[in-house]
């Protein structure tokens, strides 16, 4: 399993747009996928369990993947919020 | 009987009611026995492959009527069919707790619905809104209860209802449909942003119209004054008919180009903008082809309420404005309270001849703790977009100083905390003052534009209050007199290579725009309705022509000889305008 911390460093968080932007990226890979806000673990493929942690700017999240493609998900993921989904 | 509600989508529709009852499906706890669960994850299966085909339908349907940002909210119907975590509550309900598909899937959506609900964001409760929106769609699907009830309506009639959702408008036929009409919703809601897309009335938010209608009842819908009337006698259903058929001709003949910009025939481009007084006209402005607002007006942000909103506040919909234009300018003007409008939490002498009182920019040079406030939130949107900032009631290069002075201020404040803003944003002043029109040379030397505010400066340079009956005849636009200060106003801009706009009732005006166009004026701002139309009247003429009609109306000697010189000529070179 891998696992890495990220910061939301763009304006609506991962809310409306950037929230579907983050799912369908994550849709497209194999592994399991979830993010853990506040102790709070949900399918990082789920739109709607990712907008009802109420992810805004500043957040920090830990994004954990399992899987065969578990390491290019997570980076993918990462750099896609680092990038601040493209918004 | 007449009812008032909130005016969603102009217009005005007469015909036959048609009540649609769109309330939730019960879908009853049916408890199936331990051998049905395949049968029911079947029809689950089943109910989802046939919801996400006319899904997609609609999509199609509203892309090729609308446009895209109407159709998003499908695809994001679309997310929540393939949301994993939703269907395997939904499969897991049916396995292990025995109930059919149905209740499953309503089950399901409400504990979301729930969570959404309790978010203070309007974001999520539209999207909890969608969630009941998809499920109801996936549950009818799945009992085979009959769809898309609008869809099978073959004759024109007006849609009466408690609410409207996405799903519902969407599938609405725009020539059959002749507009709607509904319990609750506001200026903001889908249904009122969709009947402004479709181009029908809409009158929303009338509290229980749809059990006061009956199916079949003769009713009317007034989408510009948000009034519904109920079986009309004859005498009021006559004057609606004409009505109607007038402003069809008008609209169809000028919406129809609304979106062509506004460039005459020999290829001046002109800014044609809209003015804004709520977040609602936004989508007002963007429907009608407004090339971005030319007048911001912010007193909103400060009525009908019992203190001074916050930075927070007021950035936000700076923000959103700023954001909603892409790009495109919007001209935000600083407060404009006193003369006629009052705040409640802000006491305001008493005043014999308040519009030549302690008003607008006055006020806040002196309260600039308000002033500084308001300056700040205007700067942080700033990077949201094209945001200029006008500042009202200046009647000399001092007072545009020591405004300035208060936003160099506040920008400095920002810097010192780190927050970005637009270092190089635009400073301009309405020009509504007759001495700052006649000064317009040296404060063109500090100002970054113009725009002229013809209501108020008609009333100080013909000395005539509008509002007064015995004297409003001489509030007249086109005199001799403010034709001049205007082309003053405007050659001194361009002599300090700054732009001139006009954001008073005059650049809505038909009968001034050519003159107007014609005097060298760059931007013209006014109420979303009137763009169309005079979009339309500058395509029709040349920079040229209109130089010419300007400099003969300049000779003009009465208010009266311009207006039918005016009249004239737009009957010479055949111009329609309303």
């Amino acid at each position: 399993m891998i696992t890495e911390k990220v910061t939301i460093l763009n304006e609506t968080g991962l809310h409306a747009r950037p929230a579907s932007v983050f799912v369908n990226t994550a849709a497209k890979f194999k592994s399991d996928l979830t993010i853990q806000k506040d102790g709070k673990k949900v399918n990082a493929k789920s739109i709607l369990s990712v907008l009802g942690l109420g992810i805004s700017k500043g957040t920090e999240l830990t994004i954990s993947a399992e899987g065969p493609d578990e390491e290019e998900a997570v980076s993918k993921l990462v750099q896609l919020i680092k990038q601040g989904i493209n918004e | 009987m007449i009812y008032n509600g909130i005016a969603g989508s102009e217009g005005i529709a007469a015909g036959r009611a048609y009540i649609y009852n769109n309330e939730q499906i019960e879908s009853n706890e049916g408890i199936i026995s331990s051998g049905a669960a395949e049968a029911e994850l079947c029809k689950l299966d089943e109910g989802i492959r046939k919801s996400k085909a006319q899904i997609e339908e609609l999509k199609k349907k509203v892309l090729s009527e609308l446009d895209e940002s109407k159709a998003m909210i499908f695809d994001a119907h679309m997310m929540m069919l393939e949301d994993p975590e939703f269907l395997e509550t939904v499969r897991e309900s049916i396995r292990a707790d025995n109930v059919n598909a149905a209740y499953a899937v309503r089950k399901a959506a409400d504990f979301y619905i729930s969570i959404f609900g309790q978010i203070e964001d309007g974001y999520m409760r539209e999207r909890a809104a969608d969630i009941k929106d998809v499920s109801s769609r996936l549950i009818r699907n799945i009992t085979g209860a009959p769809s898309d009830g609008l869809k099978k309506i073959d004759s024109p009639v007006i849609i009466v209802a408690h609410d409207l959702t996405p799903s519902d408008t969407a599938s609405m036929n725009r020539n059959i449909v002749l507009g709607f009409a509904t319990d609750i919703g506001g200026g903001t809601s889908h249904a009122a942003i969709m009947a402004k897309g479709l181009g029908i009335p809409a009158v929303l938010g009338l509290g229980d119209i749809s059990k006061k209608v009956k199916d079949g009842d003769y009713i009317i819908i007034d989408g510009t004054e948000g009034k519904v009337i109920i079986n009309p006698d004859a005498g009021l259903k006559e004057e609606y008919k004409l009505k109607i058929n007038e402003y069809k001709k008008q609209r169809e003949k000028f919406e129809g180009s609304a979106f062509l910009p506004a460039v005459t025939t020999d290829g001046r481009k002109l800014e044609i903008a809209g003015n804004i007084g709520t977040p609602e006209d936004i989508e007002s402005v963007i429907a009608r082809g407004g090339d971005g607002v030319g007048l911001f007006r912010t007193e909103f942000l400060y009525m009908d309420r019992d203190s001074l909103p916050t930075e927070e506040e007021q950035f936000e919909e700076y923000r959103k404005a700023a954001a909603a234009f892409e790009g495109k300018p919007v001209i935000i003007r600083t407060l404009d309270i006193g003369g006629d409008k009052k705040l409640r939490y802000l006491e305001l002498p008493e005043e014999m001849n308040p519009f030549l009182g302690w008003r607008a920019i006055r006020i806040c040079l002196e309260r600039k703790d308000i002033f500084k406030t308001q300056l700040r939130a205007i700067l942080r949107a700033s990077k949201y977009g094209n945001i200029m900032i006008m500042f009202p009631m200046i009647s000399g290069i001092g007072e545009l100083r020591a405004a300035k002075e208060v936003l160099e201020d506040a920008k400095s404040e920002l810097k010192r905390e780190n927050i970005e803003f637009n270092e190089d944003i635009k400073v301009g002043i309405m020009v509504e003052i007759p001495s700052a029109a006649i000064t317009a040379d040296t404060i063109a030397k500090e100002a970054d534009f113009f725009s002229i505010g013809t209501n108020d400066l008609c009333q100080y340079s013909l000395a005539v209050d509008r509002m007064n009956p015995k004297v409003s005849k001489l509030f007249q636009p086109l005199h001799p007199g403010i034709l001049k200060l205007i082309k003053h106003v405007i050659d001194a801009s361009h002599r300090h290579g700054i732009f001139t706009g006009m954001c008073g009732g005059m650049a809505g005006s038909g009968e001034a725009a050519i003159i107007l166009l014609g005097l060298g004026l760059d931007e013209y701002s006014m109420s979303a309705a009137s763009i169309p139309v005079i979009k339309s009247i500058i395509r029709n003429v040349s920079y040229e022509k209109a130089k010419e009609i300007a400099s003969h109306a300049l000779e003009l000697e009465t208010p009266e000889e311009v207006l039918e010189y005016s009249r004239s000529i737009m009957k010479q070179l055949n111009i329609e305008y309303i």
